[in-house]
């Protein structure tokens, strides 16, 4: 590769905020062709490296170079102009707009007068989205899709350029294993192609599947780069973090309790119909399924955001109607919602205020808020998940996405809930971080919380349920006790394909 | 700095040695309104040598104070996420209201009377906009003219007089002065330290904040974002109702339209403190500071010789600038094409 001159070349890249050296001399090539991952835990300066190559950022030090050439990308628009285009961690799409709008923002094809040419406008997003092989079209709105389809608009308008350089920041955070087959398409086109691929991501399997060569940043000071060929997951663990991991499953066979939650034929018209499941008391059940499968709605249900159309929902044996938030919170239900952007934090607000947020009116010294218990809430909860911030000033917006992710996790956690409800509790979290959060869920079962996990990870599920509820399309296809279930089995059971509902 | 967490204590060298000009400009970005202030206050207090003089600051403040009780409530409604433009409407009817009453029912009760009406219009509002999630731009506005028409209504048209402008205690909170200080600036202070207590420290200011900063997170937080607006409608109603009293009292007589139009000066005093529109941010010492920039900048234009009414032009510009300076101050630059 020596001969064949890097598409872009970064030398001792460095970029502090306040309170934070996120980039400390960062340097690394990529050649045209290659896919190149960076990797690093939560908050070790991947985004805001990708952020500086993108314009969205300008450094405080170093040089960018381009085919040689040194370069210096004054805005996004500059980056685009150069052939650097970027998939952003966090959405960043107009909701009102429609998916075409959004693809070709800026750039919309016209007619004389400036009018717009919707005609030819459907027709190019048509054929981008044909690639990608979604199930929306031009025309959607884009605040009606999920989250896993938002990425997919978002990765649309990467494809309406000849790029050079291609960055994708954890675009499969929020897809399915269909859609991340289709994305692994994409890559391989672009890198037939030429084009050179960043690829950020904390999913050791697909690293290990499509990239060529892996850098890794810790606290903002680049490690190294290797060949992905030469590597281990164990290596690149140990570049990540500094010390080896363990991945053990402490399958802590502790008795289970009571029935801390009944659902029977809950129904909420055409998103979920007939559910029956139960939780007991130390026990983590799982709820896998494709999205769009019900799963979210249902949690929606019981934390009182969304009514039911029919059926009962039992806690401790006791039917209850949940009619609010505020209610699913009082009588000890905990949701980490799955849009952490949209649903969890308060961007603005101070990490400390945003994780006693449910409990606020809890937290009195007199008439106001005991600011000292919450600091020591917010404390015990950092070191806890080991979240890094610059202290509990830092607004959560500033966070790194997985540091924000674990604001939200810390926030429920410390409401001490009955029945604990994570839909995707790991998006966006270090390989370092997630196996402790996994380890803290299975500890929460074994203090006796009753836990679902609504998840897409497939190794996520299987690690951490004592049980499995497979749904496909608004219905529970099969239940798994984690003794009988297979990878197969479960794929079959979400696919729709299962023909034994027993169990 | 002394609560920085132990994991980022090595990232805080790092820190201490980029605290040079970046950290300066971030400062002078932050704190531009307070600066901009100062720079003012000395530039007229060179021009003008009676500018700073004990009798003229209290005359400011004194004249600020109405407009400064009115934006105490509406930074409520401006960090919950909405706007209240019908302040200034509503505090005609305050006043009228508090006047006509005070003949027919006595004093001590034309004032809880006169606030338990304006209450009910911020209630009233206040369901609008946080139980029906109507737009407050639009609520409002039409409850500008909408109040307007009732004031009328009410007093039929006419201005309103105390029939014994000498012999009632009711001046006091116009005119009296308790402490050597006069009692409308004594409100005010008072006032701004109760509801700035209120909003960086109880869980109800928390919850404005978490509101206007992300209503949907709120909802999921378990926040009842409806009845935590409906509050904020309700104080700022509060604030209007303590503004007519003073308004009221101060001239014991008083036209239909002595509001108008103050709704915008009491946006421009929350703004220019820093408040966003888009809600989430801002704090009641901020306001206040408003408040005074704004009274000072207009006192100091008459003082200077110039004509009220340019005023008004000069008050848009400072709302202008300041607008330009917040968001200049936020993405680091005075233009730019992308937010
Ligand atoms: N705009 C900002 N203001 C202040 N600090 C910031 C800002 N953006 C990022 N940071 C800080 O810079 C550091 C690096 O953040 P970055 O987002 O690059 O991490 P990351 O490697 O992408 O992490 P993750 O895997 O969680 O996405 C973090 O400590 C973060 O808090
Ligand atoms: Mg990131």
């Amino acid at each position: 590769m020596t001969d064949v001159k890097p598409v872009l070349r970064l030398e001792d890249i460095v970029k502090t905020f306040p309170g934070v050296r996120a980039l400390d001399g960062v340097s690394f090539s990529v050649f045209p062709g290659e896919v190149h991952a960076l990797m690093g835990e939560n908050g070790a300066g991947k985004s805001t490296l990708m952020k500086v190559l993108g314009g969205i950022y300008q450094p405080d030090g170093g040089a960018i170079f381009m085919e040689d050439q040194q370069v210096v990308m004054a805005g996004p628009l500059e980056a685009k102009a150069k052939g650097v285009m970027f998939i952003h961690q966090e959405l960043s799409l107009a909701a009102e707009l429609s998916v075409a709008e959004n693809i070709y923002l800026g750039e919309l094809p016209r007619k004389s007068f400036g009018r717009v040419d919707w005609a030819k406008l459907t027709e190019q997003t048509d054929a981008i989205l044909k690639k990608l092989n979604v199930s929306f079209d031009a025309k959607t709105r884009v605040g009606d899709l999920s989250i896993a389809n938002q990425q997919m608009v978002e990765i649309a308008r990467a494809l309406t350029v000849d790029a050079k350089a291609v960055i994708f920041d954890e675009p499969t955070a929020s897809l399915t294993d269909a859609e991340k087959v289709v994305l692994f398409d994409v890559i391989a086109d672009l890198k037939r192609d030429g084009v050179g691929i960043i690829y950020i991501s904390h999913r050791m399997e697909e690293i290990f599947k499509i990239t060529d060569r892996i850098s890794v940043l810790r606290d903002g000071q680049y490690q190294g780069t290797v060949n992905t060929a030469d590597s281990t997951e164990e290596s690149i663990t140990q570049m990540m973090i500094g010390r080896k991991l363990d991945l053990s499953r402490n399958a802590s066979h502790h008795e289970l309790g009571d029935v801390a939650l009944e659902v029977r034929g809950l129904s909420c018209g055409k998103l979920y119909q007939d559910i029956n499941f139960e939780v007991r008391r130390g026990e983590v059940v799982g709820f896998y399924g494709l999205v769009g499968a019900g799963r979210t709605e249902i949690a929606e249900t019981l934390f009182g955001l969304r009514e039911p159309s029919a059926g009962q929902i039992l806690l401790e044996g006791e039917e209850v109607r949940i009619h609010s938030p505020a209610d699913a919170i009082s009588r000890g239900i905990s949701l980490v919602p799955e849009d952490r952007k949209g649903q969890g934090l308060v961007l603005g607000m101070n990490c400390r205020d945003n994780m006693t947020l449910p409990q606020v009116d809890d937290l009195k010294a007199g008439p106001f808020v005991a600011e000292g218990a919450e600091v020591a809430i917010f404390d015990q909860y950092r070191d806890r998940l080991d979240i890094r911030t610059p202290g509990w000033r830092a607004q959560a917006g500033n966070l790194s996405g997985g540091n924000q992710q674990k604001i939200v996790i810390g926030k429920w956690l410390s409401m001490h809930p009955n029945l604990l409800i994570v839909d995707e509790p790991t998006r966006g979290i270090d390989v370092g971080s997630k196996s402790e959060i996994h380890k803290l869920l299975r500890e929460l079962a074994a203090q006796g919380y009753a836990v679902m996990v609504i998840s897409s990870e497939m190794p996520e599920v299987l690690h951490v349920s004592d049980r499995i509820i497979a749904m496909y399309s608004g219905r529970v296809m099969r239940t798994f006790t984690s003794e009988e279930v297979t990878e197969d089995s479960l794929i079959k059971a979400i696919s729709g394909l299962s023909d034994d509902k027993a169990a | 700095m002394s609560d920085m967490s132990q994991n980022a204590s090595n990232l805080r060298e790092g820190m201490m040695a980029s605290m040079s000009k970046q950290q300066i400009g971030r400062v002078l970005a932050k704190q531009g309104i307070l600066i901009a202030f100062a720079v003012f206050m000395i530039a007229f207090a060179i021009a003008s040598p009676k500018f700073l003089s004990v009798d003229n600051v209290f005359s400011v403040v004194r004249s600020s104070a109405i407009i400064g009780v009115m934006a105490l409530g509406v930074t409520f409604v401006v960090i919950s996420g909405n706007l209240d433009l019908s302040v200034g409407s509503m505090m005609s009817f305050s006043t009228i209201v508090v006047l006509d009453l005070h003949d027919k029912l006595g004093p001590a009760l034309a004032i809880p009377a006169m606030f338990a009406m304006t209450m009910c219009l911020g209630a009233f509002i206040g369901f609008l906009v946080g139980y029906l999630r109507l737009n407050s731009l639009i609520v409002t506005l039409g409850m500008l003219s909408a109040i307007h028409g009732l004031t009328l209504t009410y007093s039929g048209g006419q201005n309103m007089d105390i029939a014994d402008k000498e012999g009632t205690w009711f001046s006091v909170f116009g005119q009296g002065t308790a402490l050597g200080i006069p009692v409308p600036i004594l409100i005010f202070l008072i006032l701004a330290a109760l509801l700035g207590m209120v909003l960086a420290k109880t869980p109800f200011g928390r919850k404005v904040y978490a509101v206007g900063g992300n209503g949907t997170a709120a909802t999921f937080s378990g926040i009842p974002r409806a009845r935590t607006v409906f509050y904020c409608y309700l104080i700022s109603a509060t604030c209007v109702a303590t503004a007519g009293l003073i308004q009221a009292s101060r001239s014991l007589g008083s036209q239909n339209t002595v509001g108008q139009g103050l709704e915008l000066e009491v946006l421009a005093a929350v703004i220019l403190g820093g408040a966003s529109l888009l809600g989430g941010s801002g704090t009641v010492f901020k306001t206040v500071i408003g408040v005074l920039i704004l009274g000072f900048i207009q006192n100091g234009l008459l003082l200077m010789g110039l004509q009220f009414y340019v005023q008004f032009v000069v008050t848009w510009i400072i709302i202008i600038l300041a607008v330009w300076l917040d968001i200049a101050a936020k993405r680091g630059k005075l233009w730019s094409p992308i937010a």
